[in-house]
């Protein structure tokens, strides 16, 4: 539990510079937060609030609305098994069934070594795929039963380190809008054709 | 069958590996359009151009994008272009695999909004689920401000926007496009109040703002390059060009296919073998949703129905996001009613009452008549509950919401209680979902 | 012509048939509203921004494209517009969202506060289903649970209505409740460990449309059908919002505010809503005290009243009359203060009275300036803010003025050594060296290139151009908002900044911000040095009055500080503390400990065991505001009624009528058997309250109080349309003879205008005595006030007494650095006088240089430090 490292401070106003108004960085911070920590602290949503002006009210008030905000930590590799209408079809409750059951956790729930969580997932966009599942937001489709024993098995031994990184971090590469060495590029038009 | 395989548009380039790097994106005529534009055509002249294709709006409502555009009040700055990829209608698959497999085409097609209507940023919103999406978007952009296809003096010329990449976090209405901008202004992705009616008059910050979804823009490239007649002799009536349909479900390929509008039929699409290749495991045809989980279903009779916004229309129903799922006879229609209902019960923002409360009633009623616990008066409830949120249970439909998603979760509700009355009463007379 | 005006500002609309003319913009279901249909809602809310959120108002709206069922509170009405409010399928939609409301609503009407005058239990009744066709559990939360020490929250009960929400944020500027969550699983909440804890919190109460918001002092207190009401005006502050107050079985239990256009719109602050406990505390003087042996007793009104006489007679026959002084009265009502300003100048013949306690400003000063009205700041091009932090003092006229700074593009310019609560919403806030306001008002009058008192030359010329003063401007038309910032610097530091001012800008109007809440009335009264009623000199009214009174003093008084200094020095036989606390309320509280020791008799006037009336040689128990009839004056000059609720606490007699037995026992009859016989023979005087008869004050349309003066442009009154002021005057000459609106002021007839002596005109000075210089180490005070703070209203009301803060060393970053100290750390404050030790915060609101420290909190430290003009204290790290 805590604020935001000078680091992503740093950062954080990068980003906020993009928008016209600071508060439009309220979601892209509260992605860095959850990076940082692989979950949105109240003293990181507190120190979000004072880097765009607004209540940690406020903050929680958008935090809260968006599923992928966990407010308390959660596992290394948060599996979304999807259930909706095409995956529903094609065996998604049954996948969701398995990983469960494997895993020995309550839908919801984190296993005891903290490292995975499972929820229920809507839709994930990846419909012609089903069943599909993400880790960490990184898809997986077509899966079934034994190519969920043998992906808990890669996440389990750090297989998939490349592919899957902790619970927080989406994109690695960051735009470089704003970013100093962009600026300098920019000045001297090597970058320009 | 009347597959045409036209030239493809937006997914010409699928079969290029690198086509998500710069030199991928070059090597197939990449950023030419921008060239072109900039060097030889004003901004009412590519305003012009899209009007002419007859382009319209690929995420859900269908509005012509040239006469949206149009919307923008004269001299009023700053004003905005938000690129919507937040895809979250359930069967809906396409405009990921425009992000992750041809960002520098989206980004191409956004600049060139951006210089016909005189915007001074764009946002492309991304889904916050999609992290693939995201860092191939974030690599096309920096090689993209690199190349000089975006930031200041694009290209040389005088034209200048920034593009900034924007995550969503996981919220299915943030799709509408006033849930998008309240989203992208740090607040709750609830949707806005009208009047305003149009974004294009007050949107971000209260200033102008046109909202296009990706494979909209997707497609202004190769409008600019081709010009609009040639998108518009594509397709027929007032569905010109192509579109992307992804079919899922119980058909034995499912996938994203770029289809000729109009011209190609539901059942082209669902058992052409370039595209679904029939039901799976030989199995019969149920129903289906015609265009995300917000269309009424259709069934086995509008199987011909031409691929065509109008077509839809006079059959009750829209083609919205382009999602075709596909059900075969196992399934229970019951259930499937419930997983869509239950998806809107989750996904109402809870803004206003009818949706807030009555998504989350009809859900736990059709959970009811699943699970063996339902009621002889639970079908005229259902409907009339469904009636309360959408009166007339028409299309398209009248609301008593602020938005469209509490009107959604009757789609599903009385297309199948019309179709399948037996199916529910059999569930409500044996006290058991038949199908197991 | 008047139809053809009506025609071009009207919209006709069809509603359910009828023609209704409606107001271009307003909104449908305000429209219908005035038109006499009222279309059910529960989000909606005049004073808030439309949401369209609980869409119980749907209607049916056709604009010539086909009806369609619309949100009546989000649509604008047009020309030509068809509406129907009744048909069936307006009907069914309506029914729908109602049982969409109830389905997860608990069955706890019998036991929610809100029973009773429950808009969704009176829609429920009226037109709900019998039965619910809802079989599912409900939705369930922790019952309620506090989102502050004022408001609990029953988030089980709340239909999401937006409106708690919409006022904390829009209206208070306070968003520290939001919603949190989905869907259905949305709810209201503060942030974990940060409560509600706005001035201004009980408006939610009132505004939440269901029992989910309760205020905890009214929880299970009452139920709605017992409640008795009156309107009246609150007397926590000068602002005068107009309340409901409610009792029942004499015993008040609540205020709610009134929608007075003019003043408050509805809002109350939470010290007005829930300050009325203090008038049940255990700290009222319940009986007359008398001492003797050394220790305050218990006694008759007959003995009191005598002994007082007696100690006021001794001192005229020994000393003379001058060495009786008043000090106190701005927590009188107008009646209490004119028979105060009769019994003290008319019949002692003292003019050493001053209703404020050297913690305000010269009564020339405020009363001798062209006069704004709060309507008139908030539709200023500029409003120069010159004076306390209103939010912490006024706290409902910085609602308007944020709104107006906000909403109405009203430029403000904050002329403070503190910054305050509107410094976020000011264009420009220059942050002066304590005391300096004069130096600052000259460099806006004049210009200059060099920084002045701390102020950076650029923001002064940001605020020279608003001002229109800069080369090629246009001076702007000003409205100032003028008062004490701060008790350790002298007024004439603002004084100087007005002299400096308001020759220079086009126009320049001044508001009053002087806080307690009648001082405005008290002074209109005469309770000033050198004032006699109806804000006239001492010279210009000395022929009117002399022949109405008998007589008047000879020479212009002392004020409040000249006062203490006197008694302290032996020269005060007889002092009277009108409600007057000055241990705890003059900036220098040592002198007035000496002052009440050496003065030879003390008579303290009060409702409440003060600390100055535990050292009085007699305590006369007096009725307090919801104990009495009268009326108040708010900061703008408005009169307005006060309601008498519930019976005086023991034998408490009103002000007014203790000084008709003091001036019967010295000797004179003062001719009133109540208040309103007592406003009549004010109103036959005053010039500036010509007009404003009891007839006035008691009809429906002046229902928010009369401007005082009328103004000479006529007001235009909702309902009843213009009324120039020359026809009420004219009026009243006419029907003053008669004795209209049942005077019996037998000996005095109504004088004709032409004879009332005449408002007094102001020339402020430019002069300030000269600072000391200051030394580099030192910082100097600002002591500014806070709401919570330890006087009576507070302190008496156990609700609002644990809210005061307490004192804590505000710093400016630069000094807090040079230091080394940040939030929370704890330094030593000292100086000759006194050293404490103190939390600091460090402001972006304090100049470098400066130390905020704020006045009157219990702990009493700010005013420990006083020892001069300025104060110098120097800070020490533990």
């Amino acid at each position: 539990m805590s604020r935001l490292s000078n680091e992503n401070v740093t950062l954080a106003r990068t980003i906020i510079s993009r928008y016209p108004r600071k508060r439009s960085a309220l979601i892209p911070l509260l992605h860095l937060a959850q990076e940082q920590e692989g979950w949105v602290s109240p003293e990181a949503m507190a120190h979000i609030g004072e880097l765009v002006d607004m209540t940690s009210a406020e903050v929680l008030g958008t935090a809260s609305f968006y599923e992928m905000f966990k407010r308390q930590p959660i596992g290394k590799y948060l599996i979304g098994v999807c259930t909706n209408i095409s995956c529903m079809l094609v065996g998604g409750y049954e996948l969701l069934d398995h990983v469960s059951s494997t895993l020995g956790v309550v839908v919801g729930q984190t296993t005891s070594e903290g490292l995975f969580t499972v929820e229920e997932a809507e839709c994930q966009a990846a419909c012609s795929d089903a069943p599909c599942l993400q880790v960490n937001y990184r898809y997986f489709g077509r899966m079934d039963p034994a190519k969920v024993d043998d992906l808990l098995d890669d996440l389990r031994h750090d297989r998939l380190e490349d592919i899957v990184p902790p619970h927080g971090t989406l994109s690695r590469v960051r735009q470089k809008i704003g970013d100093p060495r962009q600026a300098d590029a920019a000045l001297s038009g090597e970058a320009r054709p | 069958m009347t597959v045409t395989n036209p030239d493809k548009i937006v997914f010409a380039r699928m079969h290029h590996p690198d086509a998500h790097t710069l030199g991928g994106y070059l090597a197939t005529g990449g950023y030419t359009a921008l060239r072109k534009a900039l060097g030889d055509m004003t901004p009412e002249q590519v305003h012009e151009e899209v009007t002419a294709s007859n382009l319209t709006g690929r995420g859900g409502a269908g509005f012509p994008a040239g006469v949206k555009w149009g919307f923008l009040p004269p001299e009023v700055h700053p004003r905005y272009l938000v690129v919507n990829g937040d895809e979250s209608e359930p069967g809906t698959c396409k405009d990921r695999q425009l992000l992750e497999r041809d960002p520098h085409q989206l980004i191409e097609g956004s600049v060139l909004t951006a210089y016909a209507i005189g915007a001074e940023n764009v946002f492309l919103y991304v889904r916050g689920e999609m992290a693939l999406a995201q860092e191939r978007m974030a690599t096309a952009l920096n090689e993209a401000y690199q190349h000089g296809a975006v930031g200041e003096r694009i290209f040389g010329s005088d034209f200048s926007v920034d593009v900034v990449l924007h995550w969503g976090a996981g919220a299915y209405i943030v799709g509408e496009e006033t849930a998008l901008i309240e989203s992208l202004e740090g607040k709750r992705g609830m949707p806005r109040i009208k009047p305003p009616y149009f974004p294009a008059a007050k949107g971000l910050y209260f200033q102008p703002t046109i909202v296009n979804n990706v494979e909209t823009l997707s497609n202004v490239p190769w409008i600019v390059r081709h010009g609009g007649q040639a998108f518009a002799g594509l397709g027929g009536g007032r569905a010109t060009g192509t579109r992307l349909f992804s079919l899922s479900g119980h058909v034995a390929q499912p996938g994203n296919y770029e289809v000729e509008q109009h011209v190609t039929t539901m059942r082209d699409l669902i058992y052409d073998h370039a595209y679904g290749d029939g039901i799976r495991d030989g199995n019969e045809f149920k129903m289906m949703v015609p265009g995300g989980v917000s269309a009424p279903w259709l069934f086995e009779e509008h199987l011909d129905m031409p691929l065509d916004a109008d077509e839809a229309t006079a059959n009750k129903t829209m083609l919205g996001s382009g999602a075709v799922v596909v059900m075969d006879h196992t399934t229970c229609a019951v259930r499937a009613a419930w997983r869509i209902v239950r998806f809107f019960a989750h996904e109402s923002c809870g803004k206003c009452t009818p949706c807030r409360e009555g998504t989350t009633w009809l859900e736990r009623i059709l959970w009811r008549i699943e699970n063996g616990a339902g009621r002889p008066d639970d079908l005229d409830l259902l409907l009339d509950v469904c009636d309360n949120i959408s009166p007339g249970l028409d299309w398209p439909p009248k609301m008593t919401t602020i938005c469209p998603l509490g009107p959604s979760a009757p789609s599903p509700i009385y297309p199948s209680i019309n179709k399948f009355r037996d199916e529910y009463l059999t569930h409500i007379k044996e006290g058991a979902c038949p199908h197991g | 012509m008047a139809d053809t005006q009506q025609a071009s500002e009207t919209v006709i609309v069809t509603i359910d048939g009828r023609s209704v003319h409606a107001k271009p913009g307003e909104m449908v279901i305000s429209a219908a509203e005035r038109a006499g249909l009222y279309i059910p809602r529960f989000c909606y809310h005049p004073r808030l921004e439309p949401v369209g959120m609980c869409r119980m108002c749907i209607v049916n709206i056709d604009t010539g494209r086909g009806a369609t069922l619309q949100p009546a509170c989000v649509i604008p009405v047009a020309e030509g517009m068809m509406v129907d409010t009744v048909e069936a399928g307006v009907k069914k939609a309506q029914d729908g969202v109602l049982e969409f409301l109830l389905i997860n609503h608990p069955l706890d009407c019998p036991v929610c506060d809100k029973g009773g005058e429950c808009p969704l239990q009176d829609q429920t009744v009226a037109f709900g289903p019998g039965e619910s066709r809802f079989v599912e559990e409900k939705r369930h939360f922790e019952k309620p649970i506090p989102i502050s020490s004022l408001v609990d929250l029953d988030r089980e009960r709340c239909i999401l209505c937006d409106r708690c929400t919409r006022f904390a944020k829009d209206v208070a500027g306070d968003p520290l409740i939001s919603f949190v969550e989905r869907g259905n699983e949305t709810q209201v909440l503060n942030f974990p460990d940060e409560p509600f804890s706005s001035y201004f919190s009980g408006n939610v109460v009132q505004l939440c449309p269901v029992g989910a918001l309760t205020a905890r002092p009214y929880r299970f207190k009452a139920r709605p059908w017992d409640l008795e009401a009156v309107e009246s005006t609150c007397t926590s502050c000068s602002v005068g919002c107009r309340v409901e107050v409610q009792s029942t079985q004499n015993e008040l239990v609540r205020l709610v505010g009134i929608d007075a256009d003019p003043v408050n719109h509805g809002w109350l602050c939470d010290k007005g809503r829930f300050g009325y406990e203090a008038v049940s505390g255990s700290a009222r003087v319940v009986d007359p005290m008398v001492r003797a042996g050394g220790s305050l007793a218990p006694s008759s009104w007959a003995a009191a009243l005598t002994a007082a006489a007696d100690g006021i007679r001794s001192a005229i026959d020994t000393t003379g009359a001058s060495s009786v002084a008043v000090i106190g009265g701005a927590r009188l009502t107008n009646e209490d203060a004119y028979a105060w300003a009769r019994l003290a100048k008319g019949v002692i013949g003292t003019d050493h009275v001053d209703a404020q306690l050297d913690d305000g400003l010269p009564a020339g000063l405020v009363q001798g300036l062209p006069r704004a009205t709060i309507d008139d700041a908030c539709s200023a091009s500029v409003v120069v803010l010159l004076g306390p932090d209103l939010k912490e003092e006024l706290p409902v006229l910085f609602l308007r003025l944020r709104q107006a700074a906000i909403e109405g593009g009203v430029h403000l310019v904050e002329i403070s050594p503190a910054g305050s609560g509107l410094s976020p919403y000011a264009m420009v806030s220059l942050i002066h060296a304590p005391g300096e306001a004069g130096a600052i008002g000259q460099a806006l009058a004049s210009g200059s290139s060099d920084d002045v008192a701390g102020v950076a030359a650029a923001d002064i010329a940001t605020a020279r151009d608003l001002l229109g003063l800069a080369s090629g401007g246009t001076p702007a038309d000003v409205v100032c908002v003028l008062g004490r910032p701060s008790v350790a610097e002298p007024a004439t530091s603002v004084e100087a900044a007005v002299a400096h001012l308001a020759p220079a800008v086009g126009s320049f109007k001044v508001l009053p911000a002087l806080r307690r809440a009648n001082v405005m009335g008290a002074l209109d009264a005469g309770l000033a040095p050198g004032l006699l009623p109806g804000r006239t000199s001492l010279d210009s009214g000395r022929q009117t009055f002399t022949q109405r009174w008998g007589s008047v003093p000879p020479e212009v008084g002392l004020d409040t500080a000249g006062i203490l200094s006197a008694a302290a020095d032996g020269r005060i036989g007889a002092l009277v503390l009108l409600g007057a606390d000055p241990l705890a309320d003059a900036p220098d509280p040592e002198l007035a400990r000496q002052a009440l020791t050496a003065a030879r008799y003390v008579v303290a006037v009060d409702a409440f065991h003060t600390a100055s009336a535990q050292e009085a040689d007699v305590v006369l128990p007096v009725a307090t505001i919801h104990e009495k009839d009268g009326t108040t004056t708010n900061l703008e000059g408005r009169v307005s009624t006060l309601g008498h609720k519930v019976t005086p606490l023991g034998t408490a007699r009103p002000d007014w009528a203790v000084a008709s037995e003091l001036a019967r026992r010295l000797g004179e009859d003062l001719p009133w058997i109540d208040e309103t016989e007592i406003w009549t023979e004010l109103e036959s005087v005053s010039a500036c309250h010509t007009g404003i008869t009891l007839d006035v004050l008691s009809d429906p349309a002046w229902r928010d109080g009369v401007p005082a003066p009328i103004p000479a442009a006529g007001v235009t009154i909702a309902g009843v349309g213009e009324l120039p002021s020359g026809a009420v005057a004219a009026a009243s000459d006419e029907a003053a003879g008669e004795g209209d609106g049942g005077s019996r002021a037998a000996d005095v007839g109504s004088a004709p205008l032409s004879e009332r002596p005449s408002p007094i005109t102001y020339s402020p000075s430019a002069g300030t005595p000269e600072l000391p210089v200051r030394n580099g180490y030192d910082l100097r005070l600002v002591a500014g006030r806070r709401l919570y703070d330890g006087g009576t209203a507070v302190t008496n009301s156990p609700s609002l007494a644990v809210l005061a803060p307490g004192s804590t060393a505000r710093l400016s970053r630069y000094d807090a650095d040079r230091l080394g100290v940040v939030d929370g750390d704890r330094v030593r404050v000292r100086n000759a006088r006194a050293a404490h030790e103190l939390d600091v915060e460090v402001s972006g609101l304090v100049a470098r240089g400066s130390i905020a420290i704020a006045f009157g909190q219990p702990d009493g430290v700010a005013a420990s430090f006083i020892d001069g003009i300025v104060t110098d204290v120097t800070v020490e790290t533990l």
